[in-house]
């Protein structure tokens, strides 16, 4: 016994010396992170790095994100961006990865505020995260953009917000958009089937789209709906299963390689000759498909981003830069991003403070703002000025001499596909839209 | 009462961490009762492991007791910390003695995959549940602790004391129990069922009870989580969530009741600081520290304690 139970002492000294290296310097650089002066801003971004969401929609958007870091830490940006840094601190940004959940997330949160001092963060993709760092964020008083999530229950859980922001539309606005531009382009249609994702973000999207068709093509009939699993990546069955229906429509809020291998499968299997794909994310996938979804298909971009982006010298900008470094034209996802760092130089160049501007004062210039971004004006005129309002646009994929495009693009006004302030967003569809204006 | 030399140092290390709390930065008051509550699901794993059971499930109790409290203070209106932590008891207890009537027939393999399986029929209950947020989740009331506010400046300081006084409770309850006859017969079973059986012990009521134990502490555990985080969702159920738990438990070794809290803290230390250092790639610096004490101290990281205590004698 005694001679298995010997230290070997040669491991002992190994782990200890690994260990007490790991910890020192992890100490070392914490201590160097606190050190660093007060004259830069530092902004912590999160989003996916690893994980299912982090090719469509994670990478593209840090890549959109740090583009414009480095442009505004360069002074590069055209007017009125144009000065350099953010209330002439340059802008320094800390990426944090998405992948974990909730709990994790919220940790990482507190992290970045209170370990790695940041001034603001910007971030969040997943509907769960968004939903559980909105009262962190508010409890640690810290000026926090959201700059994708879509769910419509953010604002709606949280009381009279203070420091929380979203510079992007919520799912509710990608349905009623889709159903509006069903209703105007493919008024004849009768049969309506969908394919979503079993989770929060497919069971919202579903419930929202189908919620507005009753009200805006109440004689449509909704036949089918499949819910295969996330990431499953392979949807023979539910092909089979709504080609059986016989749709004219059908409505997918599915997202990256899972909406790519959908509509790749479907358009092998005829599905999508005999039907029309309308995809609420599909515009992530604009410069992937290579023809692979048919000429037709309706696609949607979460609001005027990616190849919805409107002209102006922001947006052409961007897409020049994006398109230089990358090599493609930037997805939604990357226009989203770089919306949002914006709103952040927009806040703090107006913020009217001296040096580094605090989470009140970015706050204060934020709220109910009209700041020019790479998506047109936007208009933070919802939720007591911390909820943008966008147009949401849709069009039809087309594939043609090896170059996609968007034709026959519909754009319908915030105030009609965003529900005004006071109403939950379930409720205001199913009175019929009130108090919202399309025209 | 009289307290072992093991007793009397966990309410030691215990009230230094309380008081050396009150002078960390409060990222860390955060981050240790996360690791502290995690660290009491891993015991509940711990305890199976030491019977020779490993359950790659014990996400279930810890997502009973965390959607326990936010459906508790959603819908029955209840704020009171314990009271919340107390009902996620009750109803994994509940749901444990009836798992446990089938579980306990299981071994190994065969106990490992049944246990996952339940987790994730929670899991895909969850998610089915369009009501409760389905994925997303759901947020937690704001809690008080008898007549304190959570939602005070100090409430992470606040979770983190309530933290640390439900793990000693439990720690000192484990102690006593690991060297109790039902605790020893644990060990036995591990060792041979069959002479447990010839010395006239059932070994179906020993698991039995050593099942829904553990079941009750990783309630606590997920109760924890959720008080601290703030937010629940069906992830605290998925099955790399338990797996993790088991990671852990090999981590720390199932030689004493403080290795798992050592063990989580480290993990927890690790993941946090290798997320800060290298965003794109800190999976790998995780798996490479893990794979390194997994490596080198085969037994666990409480072996380093027990070798010390060898040599000198």
């Amino acid at each position: 016994m005694k001679t298995t139970q010997q230290p070997r002492t040669w491991q002992h000294v190994l782990f200890s010396a690994t260990t007490s290296i790991f910890l020192a310097s992890a100490g070392l650089l914490g201590l160097a992170a606190n050190a660093s002066a007060q004259d830069s801003f530092k902004v912590g971004f999160v989003t996916f790095l690893s994980g299912g969401a982090s090719g469509p929609f994670g990478v593209p958007a840090s890549q959109g994100a740090k583009l414009v870091v480095k442009a505004i830490n360069e002074g590069t940006l055209p007017a009125p961006y144009d000065s350099q840094g953010v209330n002439g601190l340059s802008l320094q940004m800390v990426e944090v990865d998405e992948a974990g959940g909730p709990t994790k997330q919220v940790e990482e949160y507190r992290n970045l505020v209170q370990r790695q001092n940041v001034n603001a963060v910007i971030g969040y993709i997943s509907s769960g995260d968004c939903l559980a760092i909105a009262p962190v964020a508010e409890e640690m008083e810290t000026f926090t953009i959201a700059f994708d999530c879509g769910t419509s229950r953010m604002f709606e859980e949280l009381d009279s917000p203070k420091y929380v922001f979203r510079t992007g539309l919520d799912a509710v606005a990608d349905n009623v958009g889709a159903a509006r531009y069903l209703a105007e382009t493919h008024g004849d249609a009768k049969r309506i089937a969908g394919i979503q994702q079993n989770y929060a973000w497919g069971q919202d999207s579903w419930q929202d789209f189908t919620l507005a068709m009753e009200q805006l093509m109440p004689e449509a009939e909704i036949v089918n709906n499949q819910t295969p699993q996330i990431f499953q990546g392979s949807y023979g069955t539910e092909i089979s299963a709504l080609q059986t229906r016989r749709p004219d429509i059908v409505h997918s809020s599915m997202w990256g390689g899972d909406m790519e291998s959908f509509v790749a499968q479907a358009n092998a299997r005829g599905l999508l000759s005999q039907a029309t794909a309308l995809l609420t994310t599909g515009e992530s996938g604009l410069h992937r498909f290579d023809g692979q979804a048919p000429n037709g298909t309706i696609i949607g971009g979460r609001g005027p981003f990616g190849g919805f982006m409107p002209e102006n010298d922001l947006s052409e900008w961007f897409s020049k830069a994006y398109e230089e470094e990358h090599g493609i034209p930037p997805s939604y996802p990357a226009s989203k991003a770089a919306q949002a760092i914006l709103a952040l130089k927009y806040a703090a160049d107006n913020s009217g403070a001296d040096g580094v501007p605090s989470s009140e004062q970015l706050a204060a210039a934020l709220k109910g703002a009209e700041f020019p971004s790479v998506s047109g004006t936007v208009n933070m005129g919802l939720s007591d000025g911390h909820q943008a309002v966008q147009p949401m646009l849709y069009g039809e994929y087309h594939f043609e001499d090896g170059k996609a495009e968007l034709r026959n693009v519909k754009s319908y006004p915030g105030d009609c596909v965003s529900a005004p302030d006071g109403y939950n967003a379930q409720e205001w569809i199913k009175a019929g839209f009130p108090d919202s204006s399309c025209d | 009462m009289h307290l072992d030399k093991t007793e009397i140092s966990l309410i030691g290390v215990a009230v230094a961490t309380a008081l050396a709390a009150q002078l960390s930065p409060d990222w860390l008051v955060f981050t240790l009762t996360l690791a502290i509550s995690t660290a009491l699901v891993v015991m509940g794993v711990v305890m199976l492991m030491r019977a020779g059971l490993v359950s790659f499930g014990q996400g279930l109790f810890y997502c009973l007791g965390g959607y326990a409290v936010g459906l508790g203070g959603r819908f029955l209106g209840i704020t009171d910390a314990l009271l919340l932590i107390g009902l996620g008891v009750i109803v994994t207890v509940a749901v444990a003695m009836i798992l446990g009537l089938l579980m306990t027939r299981y071994r190994e393999i065969f106990f490992a995959m049944l246990s996952l399986a339940f987790s994730m029929i929670l899991y895909g209950i969850l998610v089915k549940s369009h009501g409760l947020g389905s994925t997303d989740g759901f947020g937690v009331v704001d809690w008080t602790l008898l007549w304190l506010e959570s939602e005070t400046a100090d409430g992470a300081n606040m979770a983190l004391l309530l933290a640390i006084g439900l793990a000693l409770t439990i720690a000192l309850f484990l102690n006593r129990y690991f060297k109790s006859s039902i605790g020893l017969a644990c060990e036995a079973i591990r060792e041979n069922e069959v002479r447990v059986e010839y010395m006239g012990i059932s070994r179906q009521q020993v698991l039995y009870i050593n099942y829904v134990l553990a079941a009750a502490v990783g309630s606590v555990g997920g109760s924890m989580t959720a008080l601290a985080a703030g937010h629940v969702d069906p992830t605290l159920a998925y099955w790399t969530v338990s797996g993790e738990f088991v990671f852990i438990a090999l981590l720390g070794g199932t030689g004493h009741v403080a290795a798992p809290f050592i063990a989580a803290l480290i993990f927890t230390l690790v993941r946090t600081y290798a997320v800060e250092l290298a965003p794109n790639a800190w999976q790998m610096i995780l798996g490479i520290v893990l794979l390194l004490i997994i490596l080198f101290l085969p037994k666990g990281i409480w072996s380093l304690f027990t070798r010390k205590k060898g040599a000198a004698s």
